[in-house]
């Protein structure tokens, strides 16, 4: 028995009366937890059952709890197809398409490059400068990027110092989509680096040693060597990606919707953002964050099945 | 295998985990060297040029930075008149303190909590421990959505206060998730020995469990600081009187929505250019990400690992 509960044996000996000590213990315990649930329960659960005014119509004087029930009549934006709703739904997923294509491998070409580099020294300086964009707000990267690309930015003063019509990237829709993608690439290619280089730097150096007595070149290392060292990461972000593929910087684009309009920069949080903080459609906007939400959840727990199919861990394990 | 030391004669041969240059790695061909060199100076010249232009403009005087409209890359001489402005007492004065006090509040109060139920999650033996620890870790999988964080916020009396910005952000289940890791690998029989020594839970987590943690506290008390200091999100939705606004929506008002900043505002009897004054605003919400830098760097990449790995 005592191989079986050496720990119960050892506090026993330890207190001498063994269930008084470990109860008083326990609530010790409780205490400690209490400020930080109490936030969790009161931000997250709290809210998460709140979601029900998505089935209510939410009055303010009233309350979430005491709003009259009005079945599925929130929906019927999504149901009806509004107009706005599915300019935003569009947005959302070309926005979120076009960073997948082009932002997702950069941080990969970024960390090769890196993990090429033969000095040690170089490659710290390129990280540290690489990664400071990440810990900077967005409110920060758009003043920069508006104080560069807009009409009375840098470009444009050196344009016009030479002769050449001034541009506005910022305010024009057409280029809208190209301009926050450069912003997020500005910003984390650096930071997502990282977790590749962390891969990298796990690769068994053998193999490469084995490959080069096998006569392969730097480019055949890297297809058959460095390349499937980084699978299993590159999976896991993607999936991640994935997930979050109906989320799009919210915060990214609502500063910029006063300068090029709704029209480009509508997306779903912005959507649910301005009907109903801004409009007080309070269940609508509900309404559209939840089947969104719920649509997140399905797409993280699909594609990690899928990825366990493909032999990879995925995000978690069962 | 003397191909590795070509060209590279000074580096010693051999395994050298997780530094780039390994045994068995063919060196690369000079032009692709030099093709390396050039994008990657090009990546760091993207990211460092629109900084100093910023801090330029910040100093340069009024009249070149009219003249070059708005933004100059380089001061002809150096002028503190912007800085005097915004710092004579004025609503970007106002802004600052309020930022300050919610990044140092908001960061003892997270740092605190997160390590207390980090603490109990860790420890055997708190009612509830499972539930408590299922609770946390779904808040990583489910996002209760905007609109029903918005009312519970109302709903908690929080709306317009200073508090708004700090209370609902204060528990990120991540940060407790790989806090409890990093607890849960410190060795029982440290924390055997003070029980039987006749230490409490309070001790044991004081005495113990915190000296040894300073690394873990570090990273997270710093991804707190920032966030805190970078929160715009919580400010736009929480707040609608504005003399609680914090730096980062008074860079929004008046830097990227290019409102121009009135006498009144700033409480000063002449005004620089607005240019330098956006500029002033946006190197004093930069510089202080700039000062825990070094500290962040050194902490993060590990921090970032263990996340990655653990959660």
């Amino acid at each position: 028995m005592a191989a079986v509960a050496p720990e119960r044996t050892r506090l026993a000996t330890a207190a001498g009366a063994p269930t008084r000590r470990r109860r008083r213990r326990n609530w010790t315990l409780a205490v400690f937890a209490m400020p930080g649930l109490a936030v969790v329960l009161a931000f997250h659960y709290y809210p998460l059952v709140g979601n029900v005014i998505a089935f209510k119509d939410y009055l303010p004087f009233v309350g979430i709890w005491d709003s009259p029930w009005v079945g599925w009549d929130n929906f019927g934006v999504i149901v009806d197809g509004d107009a706005r709703f599915w300019n935003a739904v569009s947005n959302t997923l070309v926005i979120t398409a076009v960073q997948t294509v082009f932002v997702f491998p950069l941080p990969i070409v970024l960390a090769l490059l890196l993990n090429s580099l033969l000095s040690e020294r170089l490659k710290r300086i390129v990280q540290s400068i690489t990664y400071l964009p990440h810990f900077l707000s967005w409110v920060i990267i758009v003043a920069i990027f508006q104080t560069v690309f807009g009409g009375a930015g840098s470009i444009s003063a050196f344009l016009r110092q030479h002769g050449y019509d001034g541009l506005n990237i910022i305010g024009n829709a057409d280029a809208f989509i190209a301009l926050i993608t450069a912003q997020v690439m500005w910003k984390d290619t650096g930071w997502a680096a990282i977790l590749f280089l962390a891969a990298l730097s796990q690769i068994d150096t053998e193999l490469y040693e084995a490959s080069a007595v096998d006569g392969a070149g730097r480019w055949r290392q890297m297809w058959h060597v460095t390349l499937p060292g980084l699978r299993g990461i590159i999976v896991l972000l993607f999936i991640l990606q994935l997930g979050s593929s109906l989320t799009v910087g919210f915060e990214q684009l609502i500063l910029q919707q006063p300068a090029v309009g709704l029209r480009a920069s509508e997306v779903l949080d912005t959507y649910v953002y301005n009907q109903g903080v801004v409009g007080g459609n309070w269940g609508e906007a509900t309404a559209v964050g939840l089947v969104k939400g719920l649509i997140g959840v399905v797409l993280v727990l699909g594609a990690n099945k899928i990825a366990h199919w493909l032999g990879e861990a995925g995000v978690y394990r069962r | 295998m003397n191909s590795i030391t070509i060209g590279r004669g000074h580096r010693k041969p051999g395994p050298r985990r997780g530094t780039g240059i390994r045994n068995g790695q063919v060196p690369p061909h000079p032009l692709m060297r030099a093709v390396k060199g050039v994008v990657l100076t090009l990546v760091c010249l993207a990211i460092i040029l629109p900084f100093v232009g910023i801090v330029s403009t910040s100093v340069a005087p009024s009249d070149q930075v009219t003249q070059a409209g708005g933004f100059v890359f380089w001061p002809d001489s150096v002028d503190f008149s912007a800085y005097d402005t915004i710092f004579a007492g004025g609503v970007v004065t106002r802004a600052l303190q309020v930022s300050v006090f919610v990044t140092v509040v908001g960061t003892a109060l997270a740092l605190t909590a997160t390590a207390l139920l980090a603490y109990a999650l860790a420890r055997p033996g708190m009612p509830g421990r499972s539930i408590a620890l299922i609770l946390v870790l779904l808040t990583l999988l489910f996002h209760p959505g905007m609109i029903p964080t918005y009312l519970a916020v109302k709903d908690f009396g929080l709306l317009d206060t200073v508090w708004a910005m700090i209370v609902p952000t204060m528990v990120s289940g991540f940060n407790v998730i790989v806090m409890r890791a990093f607890f849960m690998a410190i060795p029982a029989e440290l924390t055997d020995a003070a029980t039987i020594d006749g230490a409490g839970e309070w001790q044991i987590f004081r005495r113990i469990v915190l000296p040894l943690s300073k690394a873990i506290l570090a990273v997270i008390g710093l991804f707190y600081a920032v966030g805190y200091w970078n929160s715009f999100f919580t400010a736009l939705l929480y707040l609608r009187d504005s003399s609680l606004w914090p730096l980062q929506l008074i860079l929004r008002t008046y830097v990227v929505n290019d409102t121009p900043l009135a006498q009144a505002d700033l409480n000063v009897e002449v005004i620089p250019a607005q240019g330098s004054i956006q500029m002033a605003v946006l190197v004093i919400s930069v510089v202080p990400i700039v000062l825990v830098y070094p500290f962040l760097q050194k902490h993060f990449a590990k921090g970032v690992l263990t996340g990655a790995v653990k959660g």
